[in-house]
């Protein structure tokens, strides 16, 4: 009488918290133009029925702020986890297989990023991006791909002493094209699993960027945003303003969190069996 | 290679790579289109200006000096121990950063002290036994904090202890409309408290995770089997085997928190108003203060380099298997 095993409860689970964070970018996307309504009949109302979340000082909904502010967080953690995990793919294949050269070049420029505490390289290249969505964009895509790298790297190095690369390059394929064909199929289980893992960074540190306001700017409903709004109002005891935004941005980065062991565990080979 | 080679590598090593940190980071602020007339002086206020006042405060800003000039003029003047003038404050860099390094310094300390002996306590915890209800309580504890901006734990503590409780103020270094003179050390640990408390907060999970792993891999390990098979107590294979293998890591991880801890202080500062290095930052990025942000970003860099390379000599110099490693090559 047992239909499901672990693994199925798992991909079951895994499957729900998808749908649940599709749901929520995708009525945080449409409910955009509502969030930003404002209305001064209703202005600095408690968490009540109709305003679960409260209202803040210019009566804006701020449950409605909340999901549109999580929402945009999700879409811009997309985009950088993406590009920060085709950087460092590319970053780690190029100082595996590349030679000495190049293999000192990419440690040295991971060490830099690395060296650099992570905010204040974010708010120098948001800077030299002149700040606001490009700024958080750029910033986030060029920082969050050292670690993925090195770990590519290894597994790159260890590939290369595997028997059918070897057998590949005295068939006579070149390194690129044994890189290409050979080894590619054998990381996208691990670039996948870093690019759901890097997810989690990504939306946090979006999130901390735009709260000391070198990140989206004002007039988006971002949870960065709103937080830095609602510190001016925590001294007049107006806790929900920033209580629920900031909870649940947590369970958001959370459900990415999940998500990602989630993968992690069911690619990785020595887990199968369960 | 002998030891004292190695060390000079090491040391060689770092100052290159400040050296790099210091072009990019000139280069990263050169490449900004942000206009420091129109920020900080404003639209308006420059419109109603003559050309001349204007012609003088792009003089200010060195708005129009070719980026190469201006680094050169930076780097001859750094190798003279003078990091500039602070635009935004007027003073020299050096001072406004020395005021702001004590601040903070003793904030990042006390989180960076407690963080790590907090975390390496709750690692130890809970990777003694992975599975067991430490561990499980530690992870979640771990996770939690994890995924929680460090800005809002920050604001969270502010407003149980200070706007609810009113036990402790609610931000600055000291209380408010009072001469530096009559400033009590009591009244400075009680306005460092909650930041503290929330930088610690968030450097507690990633030592004590990192940790837990370590740990957990060594007690699974074959020789611990047989260590128990000797019939050695948990508390023996915990010290004799345990702790000794991971004194390594849990000593190259304190050393790279230092960035991580940096990092934290520039938000919870900013939360707390807390006048510290890191708000001096977030002020010098948002009014385009070139010279005051390059000159923390140089030293900052050199202090996480500097921890960096003084935890990779201490492992090479303490692990037995590096030295024969380096002896072999």
């Amino acid at each position: 009488m047992k239909i499901t095993n672990r693994r199925r409860k798992m991909v079951l689970w895994m499957v729900l918290t998808v749908l649940l964070l599709i749901g929520v970018t995708v009525a945080g996307w449409l409910v955009g133009e509502k969030a930003a309504v404002t209305d001064f009949s209703r202005k600095n109302l408690a968490p009540c029925l109709a305003y679960p979340f409260g209202t803040d000082f210019m009566g804006r909904d701020m449950f409605l702020r909340t999901l549109a502010g999580i929402s945009s967080s999700i879409r811009l953690g997309l985009i950088t986890a993406a590009v920060s995990a085709v950087i460092a793919f590319f970053m780690g294949m190029a100082s595996a297989v590349l030679g000495r050269t190049a293999d000192a070049l990419i440690s040295g420029l991971i060490d830099l990023i690395m060296g650099i505490p992570h905010i204040l390289l974010l708010i120098l290249i948001s800077y030299a991006c002149g700040k606001g969505f490009w700024g958080v964009t750029v910033g986030i895509s060029l920082t969050h791909w050292t670690s993925l790298a090195r770990l590519i790297r290894g597994e790159v190095l260890q590939l290369k002493e595997s028997n059918y690369i070897k057998i590949a390059s005295r068939l006579g394929h070149g390194k690129l094209k044994a890189a290409a064909v050979h080894m590619t199929p054998h990381l996208l289980p691990q670039l996948i699993t870093g690019l759901v893992l890097m997810f989690p960074h990504a939306i946090l540190h979006e999130a901390s960027i735009t709260f000391l306001g070198f990140g989206l700017p004002p007039e988006e409903p971002a949870v960065g945003i709103i937080l830095s709004e609602s510190m001016k109002y925590l001294v007049m005891g107006k806790w929900w303003l920033a209580l629920f935004p900031g909870l649940f941005l947590a369970a958001a980065v959370l459900l990415f969190h999940f998500l990602g062991q989630g993968i992690a565990l069911l690619l990785d080979p020595e887990n199968a069996h369960r | 290679m002998d030891s004292a080679k190695w060390v000079g590598m090491q040391i060689l090593r770092m100052a290159v790579l400040l050296a790099a940190v210091t072009v990019t980071v000139f280069a990263l602020l050169s490449l900004s289109p942000v206009d420091p007339l129109t920020t900080n002086v404003g639209q308006t206020a420059l419109g109603s200006m003559s050309a001349e006042q204007v012609k003088k405060l792009q003089e200010y800003w060195g708005v129009g000096v070719p980026p190469t000039v201006r680094f050169l003029g930076w780097a001859k003047d750094l190798l003279r121990g003078d990091l500039g003038i602070s635009l935004l404050y007027r003073r020299p860099v050096i001072e406004v950063i020395g005021e702001r390094f004590f601040n903070s310094v003793w904030l990042m300390a006390a989180a960076w002290i407690l963080s790590g002996l907090i975390g390496f306590f709750l690692g130890v915890l809970a990777g003694r036994k992975r599975g067991g209800t430490a561990d499980k309580l530690v992870t979640g504890y771990c996770l939690i904090t994890a995924s929680t901006p460090a800005f809002w734990i920050a604001m969270v503590l502010l407003m149980v202890f200070a706007v609810w409780l009113k036990w402790l103020p609610i931000g600055l270094a000291v209380p408010i409309g009072m001469s530096s003179a009559d400033v009590s050390l009591s009244d400075r640990i009680a306005h460092m408290i909650l930041p503290a408390l929330a930088l610690s907060m968030t450097g507690i999970s990633n030592i004590a995770l990192h940790t837990r792993e370590k740990l957990a891999a060594v007690m699974e390990s074959d020789y611990v089997l047989f260590a128990r098979a000797r019939g050695e107590t948990e508390r023996s294979v915990l010290i004799r085997h345990g702790l000794r293998n991971i004194a390594l890591p849990a000593l190259t991880l304190q050393f790279a928190s230092v960035s991580e801890i940096f990092g934290g202080s520039v938000l919870v500062e900013q939360v707390f108003s807390y006048p510290g290095l890191g708000q001096a930052a977030v002020t010098a990025g948002l009014g385009s203060d070139v010279p005051l942000l390059m000159g923390i970003t140089v030293i900052t860099a050199a202090v996480v380099f500097g921890g960096n390379t003084a935890a990779n000599i201490l492992y090479g110099l303490i692990d037995p298997r590096m030295r024969k490693g380096r002896k072999k090559r």
